[in-house]
């Protein structure tokens, strides 16, 4: 998995920022996982290792580890978009429970 | 080298002796030309520059900004709805501080379905972290779009060249087309501080908190205070090498005129003419065209009006409930300043209608006809 906590910049003025903001690392500081209620959960057993999961998800909270899609359920906000696109229909949405 | 082209092909030399690197956009009306050229262009090698064919002017300028975040200097055109419909990504050019050139033939907003010229269409953008500069001839389009780049690019900020639709974009006019070898002088290749490079990679424009958003802010505001300056230094040095001075202003005749129009595009030229003959008559008359609204030339403005007794500003535009908007932008540049005179607002040419030397000596009539300018905002050559 990639490194979760990324330090977390924070400027102290305006002239410490670049003009463009870009990688201060506040996205993998947002946990978009906390949105979710309803969870993809994969069944191996029916997995092509096609990766089309890992392409349509938006968040990107799916990473192929060792040719398998793995879940990221801190970030995956529980949209849905991978289990509708898995072309033989193995990732099921089940409901969050807390 | 002097050539006799259209306003929109103006636009179109301008970016390729900018040496804009990718071009993308959408065919409009009035503004199809601009693109037609600059593809026929990158067809035949006159340009080397990636031609981005895309579905609408959203996506234009969606890829402008993905190319310039890339590191390409980028150019787009586009006119009225098109412009309407690139809003958001406007919005990701300016904020995001992705210095693209885009040319902006001025067309009045539908419904009515108009194709003719106003400035509705621009100004309804005034916000979105642009710089907009108004021309009014080809010679200034052409010069304006190389100037464009080397201000956005040093401040990184976008910028529009802006010209009135059929007025400029459709008219012939002598141009003497500036030398590659000098212009490549004047305008060194675009290399971005940060950019989207696979071996450094970086996430852009991503979510922000309010710990740093309003910082954003503050510092594209106060780089934008800055270009007032930068237009008037890189407009003396674009003198230097090609005699001609581009400024933020246009004063015509005002250092000792009693009475100034103020006045934007090609109603700015109109107005010297204007200006010419009522001086012919007696009034010693002048015009203030102002070229750049954003970042506003509020000294320039104050400076000039400070001298005379009388200003009428003249508006292609209207901010319904509030009048004229360059008229507004120039009451606030003299408010709290002593010693300015009274400042008429009028409202003319919108949709196209033409605007004619009579139309100025209506108004110069109309404001020495009174001592005070009131609230009221005076529409010209309306059916009565
Ligand atoms: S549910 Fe949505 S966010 Fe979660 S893994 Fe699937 S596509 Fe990604
Ligand atoms: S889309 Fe479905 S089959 Fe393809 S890798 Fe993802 S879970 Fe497996």
């Amino acid at each position: 998995m990639r490194p979760k906590k990324a330090p977390k910049i924070v400027f102290k003025s305006p002239d410490d920022m670049p003009t463009m903001i870009c990688s201060v690392g506040h996205q993998t500081h947002n946990l978009t996982g906390a949105w979710r209620n309803i969870r993809p959960e994969v069944d191996r057993a029916k997995c092509l290792k096609c990766g089309m999961c890992w392409k349509f998800c938006p968040e990107p909270a799916i990473e192929v580890i060792d040719e398998w899609p793995v879940v990221d359920y801190d970030y995956c906000k529980g949209c849905g978009i991978c289990a509708v696109e898995c072309p033989s229909k193995c990732i099921v949405m089940v409901e969050e429970r807390r | 080298m002097k050539k006799v082209m259209m306003g929109n092909h103006a636009l179109s030399y301008g970016a390729m002796l900018a040496r804009a690197q990718v071009v993308s956009a959408y065919p409009i009306t009035p503004q199809t030309q601009v693109v037609e050229l600059l593809s026929e262009m990158c067809a035949d090698g006159t340009l080397e520059a990636q031609f981005i064919k895309v579905e609408s002017e959203h996506s234009a300028m969606a890829s402008c900004i993905g190319a310039s975040v890339a590191g390409a200097r980028a150019f787009t055109a586009t006119s009225s709805q098109g412009l309407a419909l690139m809003h958001e990504m406007l919005h990701w050019a300016g904020g995001g501080r992705h210095p693209i050139v885009m040319g902006e033939v001025n067309r009045a907003m539908a419904p009515g379905w108009s194709i003719w010229t106003d400035q509705n269409d621009s100004l309804s953008q005034r916000d979105t972290g642009w710089m907009q500069f108004y021309c009014s001839s080809n010679q200034e389009v052409v010069d304006t779009v190389i100037q464009a780049f080397k201000v956005a690019e040093t401040l990184m900020i976008p910028a529009m060249v802006i010209l009135d639709a059929f007025a400029l974009s459709h008219t012939y006019e002598v141009v003497d087309v500036p030398e590659q070898a000098l212009v490549d002088k004047y305008l060194p290749p675009f290399k971005p501080a940060i950019r989207l490079n696979p071996a450094d990679p970086r996430a852009f424009g991503g979510l922000t908190g309010s710990e740093h958003y309003m910082e954003l802010r503050y510092k594209l505001e106060k780089d934008m205070e800055k270009a007032p300056a930068l237009i008037e230094e890189t407009g003396r040095e674009y003198e230097k090498l090609f005699g001609r001075r581009l400024g933020l202003i246009d004063a015509y005749r005002c250092d000792d005129a009693d009475f100034v129009f103020v006045t934007s595009g090609t109603a700015g030229y109109t107005a010297r003419v204007a200006v010419d003959e009522l001086r012919a008559s007696g009034v010693k008359a002048g015009n203030l065209r102002i070229k750049v609204f954003r970042p506003f030339p509020y000294r320039q403005v104050r400076e000039v009006l400070g001298r005379v007794k009388k200003a009428a500003v003249l508006d292609r535009n209207c901010s319904y409930g509030a009048g004229g908007i360059f008229y507004q932008e120039v009451k606030s540049a003299v408010y709290s300043s002593p010693g300015m005179p009274p400042i008429f607002g009028y409202i003319a040419g919108l949709g196209g209608r033409d605007i004619m030397t009579d139309s100025f000596k209506e108004i110069a009539a109309h404001a020495a006809s009174r001592d005070r300018a009131d609230e009221e905002i005076v529409w010209i050559g309306v059916k009565k």
